[in-house]
């Protein structure tokens, strides 16, 4: 039945569209709530980073700085969050009718980019307040935003495949996301940072990510992986989303399967 | 796989482990790792093989839990087989439950667009086939209203005006007739009246033994997780009768039945476009008898035939006739025969069931039984 592409597409679209709809059905403000959100979050740091700790006095642009931080943090861990339980909620579905297992992640990790790509529009907002002018290279913010996308699908498909069976890993991922939080550089700048331990945190892709962002839209005083790491170490946090979401995507087809009965 | 088989099902099989204790957690299953996980397994399924052939109404019966619906669900790929193969030839839409996907939280329209994509409907043909929907569910005036909002009976009628949609070569079908009431009933036998005469491949579980001899053409009763027997519908329909039945009345019938009329297809061939039938009818050695029969198209009289020219009826019980389809138009056609003495012409007996046939095709615009040449004279 699913042998024709377009349904298969359609099917993903139609997925991530009811998962967005649903995600601030029955409240208030609907999809405000996407953008005040990061925005809420957005405040109370800057309010202590700039008021309480004088962290980001140094830094140029300081609020677009954290903003861009957050909004592609933010980004990160709902759609982790959500992609985690999305195949074990749709266990009742599953019993019913057969359709490929993997639309459920792919329309998971899309839903989440909605959000992501509205949050855009108040970063644009930002830019414009702080008269930031990003070159012609703030294009490469795209395959930016693609390599957090695949990232994203590697930890969802193992994260989801073994929340099927395992239920710890809702607590095991929570204490992860903490722990990644403070070690992605997000809040504080890696200039703070010991320069020994700076290889180590732009190893991982999500400072990765973030610093090339900032990099490009906000200030070129940013590390980056490029500027500090040597030659061969400087592939590793560019590579890893791509080896996570091979390694994922044959895990979680080898336990598809099994989902209808174990869901 | 021969080209005119559908689905093909090899030897399988297939059994669930039932954990004893559920150990859901890494901690659990940490603590335990020493201790043998102990499960009690389950056979649902147990070398089952048969083929259904393109274009058959397949039935298949069995009590409650005996594994019909395992099978439905593996043949739809749902399941994964312990043992054994399925093989399915042509695109398949399962009908396990009506209303796939949907969300109390949307609107009519919205759960039209997310169970149609489901059942593997592409957007655009929803949308080409939206107002056909709503009109046959007639809920026209409720499509923007959130699903939560709809009686059980008006998302039955959505489910269902969508499901029926879902055009495919072969469907799977598990007792979608257990809901709704009769008029409902009645759109499903509808639906499956055309399904019947288009040729689709129909696999069917139900525990309605005359839907399965209104509908099916071939029919499979699963008892245990094994196949008991696989055949003509009505044996299988007697083979689950006898099972339900306690052993005094179904003697009673039994003797009963042996001396009532009756009337069963013995062959339909397609190709030769020749339905042969065969009327029995207890013996009459006094009496002089001879047999009528009428074909009916739905409710109407088509055409009779007695056997009153035919020599010698004395002391046979049966009698067979041979008649020849190609002068009916496509439709489902039921034949009841009556037994009549030859000397006062009065009816002694008659069928209490009907033999069905169905004469395959699409040519709807042609109603009515019987078939006319396009003899048209434009002058």
């Amino acid at each position: 039945m699913y042998n024709k592409r377009t349904s298969f597409f359609d099917l993903v679209r139609e997925l991530a569209v009811t998962d967005f709809k649903l995600k601030y059905q029955g409240s208030l403000l609907g999809y405000a709530w996407s953008i005040a959100k990061p925005l809420a979050v957005f405040g109370v740091l800057y309010m202590v980073f700039t008021v309480f700790v004088s962290i980001g006095s140094d830094i140029q642009h300081y609020a677009l700085y954290l903003l861009l931080g957050i909004v592609l943090w933010t980004y990160f861990a709902d759609a982790t969050n959500t992609t985690m339980r999305a195949v074990a909620d749709k266990g009742d579905m599953m019993r019913k009718v057969y359709f490929p297992r993997i639309t459920i992640i792919l329309a998971a990790t899309i839903s989440s980019a909605i959000t992501l790509l509205l949050n855009f529009v108040i970063i644009f907002v930002f830019i414009v307040i702080a008269r930031v002018v990003p070159g012609w290279n703030a294009i490469l913010v795209i395959p930016l935003l693609l390599e957090l996308f695949i990232l994203c699908l590697g930890i969802g498909f193992i994260t989801s495949a073994m929340y099927v069976k395992y239920r710890d890993v809702v607590h095991i991922w929570e204490v992860l996301l903490q722990l990644l939080f403070y070690a992605s550089a997000i809040i504080y700048p890696l200039s703070m940072v010991p320069v020994k331990y700076q290889t180590f945190i732009l190893l991982n892709p999500i400072t990765q990510i973030i610093q090339d962002a900032r990099y490009i839209l906000v200030t070129d005083q940013t590390i980056t992986a490029g500027t500090r790491l040597p030659v061969p170490l400087v592939f590793v946090p560019y590579l890893i989303p791509f080896i996570l979401v091979i390694i994922g995507y044959f895990y979680f087809e080898k336990s598809a399967n099994n989902f209808a009965e174990e869901a | 796989m021969e080209d005119n088989i559908a689905i093909s099902v090899k030897g399988l099989s297939k059994g669930f482990k039932v954990p004893h204790e559920k150990h859901d957690t890494l901690k659990a299953k940490a603590v335990n790792i020493f201790s043998k996980m102990k499960y009690t397994k389950y056979t649902a399924l147990e070398d089952i093989s048969f083929d259904i052939k393109k274009g058959e109404f397949f039935g298949i019966v069995g009590k409650n839990g005996c594994g019909k619906s395992t099978l439905l669900k593996i043949i739809a790929g749902i399941y994964q087989p312990t043992s054994g193969k399925v093989e399915v030839n042509g695109n398949i839409a399962p009908f396990i439950e009506l209303g796939v996907g949907f969300n109390p939280e949307l609107t009519g329209r919205e759960n039209v667009f997310l169970s149609g994509t489901i059942l593997g409907l592409p957007r655009k043909k929803i949308e080409q086939l939206y107002i056909e929907i709503v009109e046959f569910a007639e809920l026209k005036e409720f499509m923007d209203q959130k699903l939560k909002h709809y009686s059980s009976g008006m998302q039955v009628r959505l489910a269902f005006s969508i499901a029926v949609r879902a055009e495919s070569e072969i469907l799977l079908i598990d007792e979608v007739l257990a809901v709704g009431d009769a008029a409902f009933q009645q759109k499903c036998f509808n639906y499956f009246d055309k399904l019947l005469i288009s040729g689709t491949t129909v696999c069917f579980v139900t525990h309605d033994m005359s839907a399965i001899q209104r509908f099916c053409t071939k029919a499979l009763i699963i008892e245990k997780g094994k196949i008991k027997a696989i055949g003509l519908p009505e044996k299988i329909s007697d083979i689950y009768r006898e099972d339900n039945m306690e052993v005094i009345t179904n003697s009673n019938k039994k003797n009963e039945s042996s001396k009532s009329m009756s009337i069963i297809i013995t062959d339909q061939n397609v190709k030769d476009k020749k339905v042969r039938f065969k009327i029995t009818y207890p013996g009459n050695k006094n009496k002089d008898v001879y047999v009528g029969f009428s074909i009916i198209k739905e409710g109407n009289t088509v055409a009779e035939l007695n056997s009153l020219n035919t020599s010698n009826t004395k002391n046979i019980h049966s009698i067979e006739y041979l008649l020849d389809t190609r002068m009916f138009n496509p439709g489902i056609y039921e034949i009841s025969a009556v037994l009549i003495n030859k000397d006062n012409k009065a009816p002694l007996d008659s069928t209490r069931e009907r033999a069905i046939f169905i004469i395959k095709g699409n040519e709807t615009v042609r109603g009515g039984g019987m078939r006319l040449e396009e003899n048209w004279i434009t002058e």
